[in-house]
């Protein structure tokens, strides 16, 4: 039960993009395409967590016995860039057909503030899930890493449909490109407020 | 004063928020209010301004193919210094900007002048960069939270002139994204740059 308040918490209530602010500049960045979109969702969702695995690992087990936590900072965004790094290299490997999907988002992930922002909010903050407010343990952390991710994928791939249609429309020129995408992303937050009483 | 135009560009030609469109998310996420918004930009200046200096003078030093990790572990430890600093000196402030001071290592804005700009000019010029990025940035910000501040709670700078509730959806993260859009229209309008 607590797990699936955890999930539909991340993905619907406090939607990574629409009401958190993570993750902006991908999220306009490539969401000119459907197909682009999906697979940028595809990759964020692989690295946010896989980094949150091992960064909540490094916190609990490097960091936080040693009293050095004020390195989170920089020790985490290092992992990040050799994770993915390394996601790379295996992937080439391993499974060439998913590398060259994911292509060119790789690389772009490690500056994606959604996946620091992820392994960040795992080890600081502390959640109530229907019950005591307590710090997420690795599962809880995993599950809440996946969903966040899943609604990271689900906001980018409903813009990326509206902005192809969008595209299809005479839109004035000053608003055109940039303006008129922050437009329709506030009013698809504003909709996605109407989940806010869920949970 | 040659180098003043780099400052001058930073706010107007080069503006990070309303021309590059860099740096969206601490623009969106932290202006709930003119003096937030404010914060967050200076912190980012001091972040950048710094980044920039320290960038520039190692620049010669860092082979080509390390440079990316190499200035992004020189930007954390400048991000470090300041969660340092602010939780000192400025710990409200800190709480309220919370996640977003960590996050200014993954800002583009900051990354982007160190690959664009400091690694290929003299410290001077970099600090200049720096201070005239960062200033566009923080006016951008302070703009955006003054608006967003007015509409939605009917204040300014914290100050409440009137009695009464603004459209409480300004504050809420739809109104940063409608309020963004609308003043980057405007700044083009403005400015003339199509």
């Amino acid at each position: 039960m607590e797990y699936l308040i955890i999930i539909i918490s991340a993905i619907f209530v406090n939607n990574i993009v629409l009401s958190q602010f993570l993750g902006i500049c991908p999220f306009l960045g490539v969401s000119n395409k459907l197909s682009t979109a999906v697979g940028m969702s595809g990759a964020v969702c692989f690295v946010i967590t896989l980094a949150t695995l091992v960064t909540y690992l490094l916190q609990v087990y490097v960091l936080a016995p040693l009293n050095i936590e004020f390195l989170q900072t920089i020790a985490f965004i290092l992992v990040i860039a050799a994770l993915v790094q390394m996601v790379e290299i295996v992937l080439k490997k391993v499974s060439p057909s998913l590398y060259s999907a994911l292509g060119i988002f790789l690389p772009l992930i490690t500056t994606n503030c959604a996946v620091l922002g992820v392994a960040l909010i795992v080890v600081t903050k502390e959640f109530s899930f229907g019950g005591e407010p307590h710090m997420l343990n690795l599962v809880e952390s995993l599950v809440y890493a996946l969903s966040t991710a899943v609604g990271y994928g689900l906001a980018m791939v409903l813009f990326a449909g509206i902005r192809e249609t969008l595209a299809l429309n005479s839109v004035p020129k000053s608003f055109k490109g940039v303006p008129i995408a922050l437009i329709s992303a506030g009013i698809m937050a504003m909709a996605f407020m109407g989940f806010s009483g869920l949970v | 004063m040659s180098k003043l135009k780099y400052t001058v560009n930073g706010i107007l030609k080069d503006n990070p928020t309303f021309v590059l469109l860099l740096g969206m998310c601490p623009t969106l996420a932290t202006t709930s209010s003119a003096i937030n918004g404010m914060s967050m930009g200076l912190a980012t200046l001091f972040v950048l301004v710094l980044s920039n200096i320290a960038i520039s003078a190692v620049a010669k030093f860092i082979p080509d193919k390390v440079r990316i990790p190499s200035y992004i572990v020189i930007i954390a430890t400048f991000v470090t210094l300041l969660q340092f600093l602010m939780q000192a000196f400025l710990p409200s402030i800190y709480e309220t900007l919370g996640l977003f001071i960590p996050l200014i290592v993954v800002n583009c804005i900051v990354l982007g002048r160190a690959e664009a700009f400091a690694n290929k000019h003299t410290v001077l010029e970099s600090a200049c960069d720096g201070i005239g990025i960062g200033l566009g940035f923080t006016i951008a910000l302070t703009v955006l939270g003054l608006v967003r501040e007015l509409l939605g709670n009917l204040s300014a700078f914290g100050w409440k002139p009137v009695e009464g509730d603004g459209i409480l959806v300004f504050i809420l993260a739809p109104g940063a994204f409608l309020v963004l859009g609308y003043l980057i229209v405007l700044f083009k309008k403005l400015t003339g740059n199509n």
